[in-house]
């Protein structure tokens, strides 16, 4: 396959113009390693300060810039650009195109990334400090009592939003239009659908939370009140605005890592993915309700009765084609020739932690009880069983499953699995404590806190601690093995994989599929 | 399905970016209209009308005394001194009551103010209506002057019968730097 007529070009233009998927997949993946670096260390300072009770180490204003941008860039900068390198890499080579349908726009939707975060972070060392309202940036905190920062968060915002939309654009173009002859959608895999869904979803909502910060920029600026009272406007809207654009946000980050998961348990429990078609349409009622379950967010915002009701029942709704899911990934297990490599850690540790994030995630859709978690870090205990032993966890399984066939080096084994075991223990000590916490009344975005939490919470530093630490094996293995891995050049690394991907030579030529495959 | 050009890649793109434009003008045209009208309508977020109310209703429920409480407050920086002549009143269901709230400007310059009402418990406040309202217009007041501000309320016959207390509270805001267009109109 692939014949090299022309090379990659040499140089630092390589990657400045390049218009190649793979080196645009491979500058987002180390872009969002990047980005995961950088707010894992928010994170270590955030954990640092919470060690005991009492304030340590920093000022309770630098900690909320902390616990701010830690959010911000975990979610925009690390998880989201990691999905989307992965997309890039192996969108083309899943359904036998040749490239991205648009890779000029390609580049540009990678190359307007870094200095939107760029400038974030740079509101670091601003006069008032960087935006401290959290994630969420409710309004009037992210407003009238915003620091000036603020109009950098917000252009940031709309940049990185830019990105997301034009990379969306280009992955629904490109599964539209050049799938190769004989793949039908319902022969893609389901990290192509998955992405599809995802970008769809993106499409949708990226322009809501545009709008959300343009808002926030005319209130700020341009004496509208869409948010003030003074004016006849309301702070509620923002939430109502906020979480249209929120909710659907964070099926945006769980659904690649869906895909992801549904290519790797398959191939090393060697059966087909079982219920392909339940998993395509589950996908799709899933991206479908979450558009009417934004107010779950907002179940103490003041809603009469039966809103409260409606959000309530269509949030547990959910969880059915979620359960659809976990039930075909156990019964693609289910007596099949299993092994355990690394990527099949990675992804079984993501089922059994994403199904506990599920089920506080019901514990939370139940309006009544909702008022006493919310805010509390019960919630944060929630979000990150659903996000970092979701879709952290279902990335690193991808590097380690694709990694020999991008570099053809085959990653140390026992050091992968090491990896694995330090972030799976790591993770637990670090965040089941917090869902004991939080039922026992410890709020979250504070610096300090009631001397009955300070064992639970040092509990949860050190294994924030060591769950941060086992990132720098991930990265050391990594780089280890681009540099002085085993060569391999089969070009099926695993032998119950299955995919267009793994009939090209390895490593994956720089062009592939420039005569389309036939797909039977 | 529609073909808007030959182009198949071009064609989609052109559906993507269009949907892209229209969400985002959705939130401006769509949801911010649609949640001012379904708070008014249903009365939420304590939210009362902001149009005088024409009364309907003949006759007084004499059986319901309701407790009305005010409570006055001056948003940030609003130096006004502000506040109800009254505390408390009581009042029975289809009657119209009158009432004043106290305002003083005690800066040399003059200056404009909006009140904001709000009532609790929020399902009172589709029962609550204003027949008049200083809150309906911007408040204009000299420098170092004082002014009466009126208030007529009815409150509904069909108010629930567990509600036996309301609570009117207005935020006092000021609007002098804002009031140059019809900026508090939106
Ligand atoms: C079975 C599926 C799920 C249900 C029923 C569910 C339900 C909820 C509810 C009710 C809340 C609000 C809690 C509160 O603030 O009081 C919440 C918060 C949250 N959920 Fe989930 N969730 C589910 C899955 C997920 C997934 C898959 C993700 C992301 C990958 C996620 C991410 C979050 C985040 C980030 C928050 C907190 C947002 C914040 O306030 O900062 N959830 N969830
Ligand atoms: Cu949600």
């Amino acid at each position: 396959m692939g014949d090299h007529h022309h090379g990659p070009a040499k140089g630092l233009s390589r990657w400045l113009f390049t218009t190649n998927h793979k080196d645009i997949g491979t500058m987002y993946l180390w872009f969002s390693f990047a980005m995961f670096i950088l707010g894992g260390s928010f994170a270590m300072i955030i954990r640092a300060e919470l060690f005991q009770p009492g304030m340590q180490l920093v000022d309770p204003a630098f900690f909320n810039q902390m616990t701010t941008l830690h959010g911000l860039v975990m979610v925009f900068g690390a998880i989201m650009p990691s999905f989307v390198g992965l997309a890039n890499w192996m969108i083309p080579m899943m359904i036998g195109a040749p490239d991205m349908a648009l890779p000029r726009m390609n580049n540009w939707s990678f190359w307007i990334l870094p200095p939107a975060f760029l400038i974030l972070a740079s509101t670091l060392f601003m006069e008032g400090g960087a935006p401290a309202f959290g994630w969420t940036f409710y309004a009037p905190l992210s407003t009238t009592y915003a620091p000036p920062s603020v109009t950098y968060f917000i252009f940031s915002i709309h940049v990185l939003g830019l990105s997301s939309i034009m990379g969306s654009i280009n992955i629904i173009a490109t599964v539209m239009n050049m799938r190769a002859p004989g793949m039908t959608y319902m022969k893609m895999p389901m990290f192509v659908w998955t992405w599809l869904i995802t970008a769809f979803l993106l499409v949708a909502v990226m322009p809501v939370l545009a709008g959300a910060v343009t808002m926030m920029l005319m209130d700020i600026h341009f004496g509208t009140s869409f948010f003030s009272a003074a004016g006849g406007g309301d702070p509620v809207l923002f939430q109502h605005i906020f979480w249209f654009f929120g909710h659907p946000e964070v099926y945006i980050i769980i659904l690649p890592a869906f895909g992801v998961v549904s290519q790797i348990i398959p191939a090393f429990s060697r059966k087909p993915l079982f219920g392909y078609d339940s998993m395509v349409y589950a996908t799709a009622a899933i991206a479908f309700l979450s558009f009417v379950v934004w107010a779950h967010h907002m179940y103490t915002v003041g809603m009469p009765v039966a809103g409260e009701l409606f959000f309530m029942y269509a949030t547990m709704l959910i969880a059915v084609p979620t359960g659809v899911k976990v039930f075909n990934w156990v019964s693609t297990m289910w007596r099949g020739a299993m092994t355990f490599e690394t990527p099949m850690l990675f992804a079984i540790g993501f089922l059994v932690l994403f199904t506990i994030g599920g089920f506080t995630g019901l514990m939370l859709s139940i309006a009544p009880a909702d008022f006493q978690y919310h805010d509390s870090y019960f919630v944060v205990a929630h979000f990150h069983y659903v996000m970092v032993a979701g879709a952290v966890f279902s990335m690193s399984a991808a590097v380690y499953y694709w990694l020999p066939k991008w570099c053809g080096r085959m990653y140390n084994e026992t050091m992968g699995k090491t990896h694995f075991w330090i972030s799976f223990i790591g993770f637990n000590i670090a965040f089941f404590p917090q869902h004991f916490v939080g039922l026992a009344g410890m709020p979250r975005r504070i610096p300090d806190y009631a001397l009955q939490f300070a064992d639970f919470n040092m509990l949860s530093s050190i294994g924030a601690f060591i769950y941060g630490a086992s990132q720098i094996l991930f990265l050391y293995n990594v780089v280890a093995t681009i540099v002085a891995g085993k060569p391999t050049s089969e070009e099926k690394t695993w032998d119950g994989a299955e995919g267009l991907e793994w009939t090209v030579a390895t490593p994956a030529p720089y062009h592939t599929f420039e005569t389309p495959p036939q797909v039977k | 399905m529609l073909r808007l050009n030959n182009n198949p890649v071009l064609d989609t793109v052109i559906k993507l970016v269009t949907t892209a434009v229209a969400m985002f003008a959705f939130v401006f045209v769509v949801m911010v209209p649609l949640y001012d009208v379904l708070c008014d309508a249903l009365g939420i977020n304590g939210k009362t009308s902001g149009e005088a109310y024409t009364a309907v209703q003949a006759g007084v429920d004499e059986s319901r005394t309701i407790t009305i409480q005010f409570v006055a407050t001056n948003n940030e920086s609003m130096p006004w001194e502000f506040g109800p002549s009254v505390t408390m009143m009581k009042v029975n269901p289809g009657a119209s009551n009158d009432t004043v709230f106290l305002a003083r400007n005690p800066l040399p310059q003059a200056m404009i103010a909006q009140a904001i009402p709000s009532v609790s418990p929020a399902r009172a406040a589709a029962y609550f209506h204003k027949t008049e309202c200083f809150c309906f217009n911007q408040q204009p007041l000299d420098g170092e002057t004082a002014t009466d501000m009126p208030l007529q309320f009815i409150v509904d016959r069909d108010l629930p019968q567990d509600i036996k207390t309301i609570t009117l509270s207005y935020t006092l805001f000021d609007i002098t730097d804002l009031v140059d267009g019809d900026v508090a109109a939106r």
